[in-house]
């Protein structure tokens, strides 16, 4: 739920007579959305140039494939089924009904969920958060997934993991009618659920050949940093953009979205410099990816101070996360587990903390405004999710991976997954 | 004839170039190559993965001369290769037996 919407809408609805339907619809809260759901879609490509330059030079073109044809497959699959789910009539707080099934009465009126936007322009917005979510997850089995499985999981993913979260924490499901936890942007809907994913990715597809005795340093790290950056910017359509308005919360959550990004791209690489003795780019870039995370489920429910304090600490500890796969041995390939879902678990944690009504009246006090209840919500939105999407997404995975076959053979895994699966080379010199 | 062949630091290139070409050499073969000597590799981290590069960047350089001039030319090339750190490199002389400049099919020192 994006309480601010919700009281944004409420406020329009009141100081408007009631046969005027159409003039609920702002103008320019309308114009803020359109411009932050296309600021949200390109974080896809930005996330597509931030793991491409990660991987090895065989392997890049199908990482940039994993995030661009994403794209193309979950706006099929949230035009025809994915949008009902998530935001349709409930069915037991556990998904949304098929009423919008098609997109059907999804127009140009007024939202059910934002009387001040047109109803298709808050499917759209929705949209691109969904895309952006199973993209996030390639990270995790990035050069040695093949490609049609790939896709078939990730429609699967979006349509039984991705939409009934959705539907739990804002389309009016269990976590947000009983618990009333917050979740902004989507510290659980997105990372959370996509971090989770990963780890149970990179369980069931099992280690690259050679990791991690064998060298695997990133091809291209000035792409990773255009791509943090595309992230960066696309990230204020994403955080911004879900106060659902052109108005003072936006404008919050806009600040404490860059202020967080900032406060861990100097924390990661400090925390690098104290431990290895130097501070590295991709560390840097890291580390303002991890500050976008955790900021983004308090993004609109706590103050520009706090978010100093979210993204400082999301800095060091997803700094320390992503060491924990060498001595537990799964490999993430490029990290999702460490910044997605621990980055998003502390930030869902901390809006626990930190959240004030004085920031956003619809929002709620947290722990340090003494109101302790909102951090036990946050604990059990955050375990709910956990649990869900890993049990799920384990089993989607054996099923899709016993039916199609997951992994690249050896000797597809040894060409690169670029040649072997799409026939084509990056740098051709 | 002899080959001379000088792995040297890549920066070095162009003042062996120039003092080879004061002696009127004209022409030689380089290749980019990598290896390792004396000289430590260096380690490179990614985010917490740690790598050790054994194999450092070197230039390979192979030039063919009359028996006559080889040692100037590899003292030119020691000087101007020369920093004194470990890592410079080393040079190599081996006798040749035939030249074919294909062109015109000469043969011998004729065709240096």
């Amino acid at each position: 739920m994006r309480q601010g919407r919700i009281a944004a809408a409420a406020a329009v609805v009141l100081a408007t007579p009631a046969y005027a339907q159409e003039s609920t619809i702002s103008s320019g809260d309308t114009a803020w959305i359109l411009a932050s759901s296309a600021l949200v879609l390109f974080m896809t490509p930005g996330l597509a140039l931030f793991y491409g330059g990660m991987t090895r030079q065989k392997n890049i073109l199908s990482t940039l494939m994993h995030s661009i044809f994403m794209i193309g497959i979950i706006t099929i699959q949230w035009v025809l089924i994915g949008y009902t789910l998530s935001f349709g009539s409930d069915i037991g707080q556990f998904v949304g009904g098929l009423d919008y099934l098609f997109l059907n009465g999804v127009g140009q009126d007024a939202a059910p969920l934002a009387a001040n936007l047109p109803h298709i322009l808050f499917m759209m917005f929705q949209g691109m958060f969904a895309i952006i979510t199973p993209a996030l997850i390639t990270g995790a089995f990035a050069e040695r997934i093949r490609f049609v499985p790939f896709a078939i999981f990730s429609v699967l993913w979006a349509t039984l993991v991705y939409d009934p979260i959705c539907h739990w924490v804002w389309g009016g499901g269990w976590i947000q009618a009983n618990w009333k936890a917050l979740d902004f942007a989507g510290g659980t809907v997105v990372h959370i659920s996509s971090g989770t994913a990963a780890l149970a990715a990179a369980v069931v597809l099992g280690r690259r050949l050679g990791w991690p005795h064998e060298p695997m340093p990133p091809n291209n790290l000035p792409l990773t940093v255009l791509g943090a950056g595309i992230l960066w910017f696309g990230w204020f359509g994403f955080n911004a953009g879900s106060a659902l308005a052109a108005n003072g919360l936006a404008a919050n959550a806009f600040v404490t979205t860059h202020v967080a990004a900032a406060t861990a791209t100097v924390t990661w690489a400090m925390a690098e410099f104290t431990h290895r003795g130097k501070a590295s780019v991709l560390g840097a870039a890291s580390g303002a990816v991890a500050g976008l995370v955790a900021i983004t489920p308090g993004a609109g429910f706590v103050g520009p101070i706090a978010s100093v304090i979210i993204g400082g600490i999301a800095g060091v500890l997803c700094y320390s996360a992503v060491s924990w796969k060498f001595a537990l041995g799964y490999d993430d390939s490029l990290d999702v587990v460490g910044v997605h879902g621990v980055g998003g678990t502390w930030g869902a944690l901390a809006t626990g903390i930190f959240a004030s009504t004085a920031v956003n009246p619809a929002g709620a006090d947290g722990l340090l405004a003494g109101n302790p209840s909102l951090l036990v919500a946050q604990f059990v939105s955050v375990i709910a999710t956990i649990a869900y999407s890993l049990i799920v997404t384990f089993v989607l995975l054996k099923v899709v991976d016993a039916l199609f076959g997951l992994r690249a053979v050896q000797d597809d895994e040894i060409l690169g997954l670029d040649l072997s699966q799409h026939g084509e080379r990056a740098y051709n010199t | 004839m002899k080959k001379i062949e000088a792995i040297i630091k890549p920066f070095k290139l162009d003042e062996v170039k120039e003092s080879l070409s004061a002696l009127g050499v004209q022409g030689l073969t380089v290749s980019e190559v990598k290896g390792f000597g004396r000289q430590k590799g260096h380690t490179e981290l990614y985010r917490g993965a740690e790598y050790v590069v054994d194999f450092l960047p070197k230039v390979k350089l192979e030039v063919v001369v009359p028996d006559d001039k080889a040692s100037e030319i590899v003292s030119a090339i020691e000087n101007a290769a020369k920093t004194g750190r470990i890592g410079d490199g080393k040079i190599f002389v081996i006798p040749v037996d035939e030249v074919v400049r294909i062109r015109t099919g000469e043969r011998g020192g004729e065709a240096l």
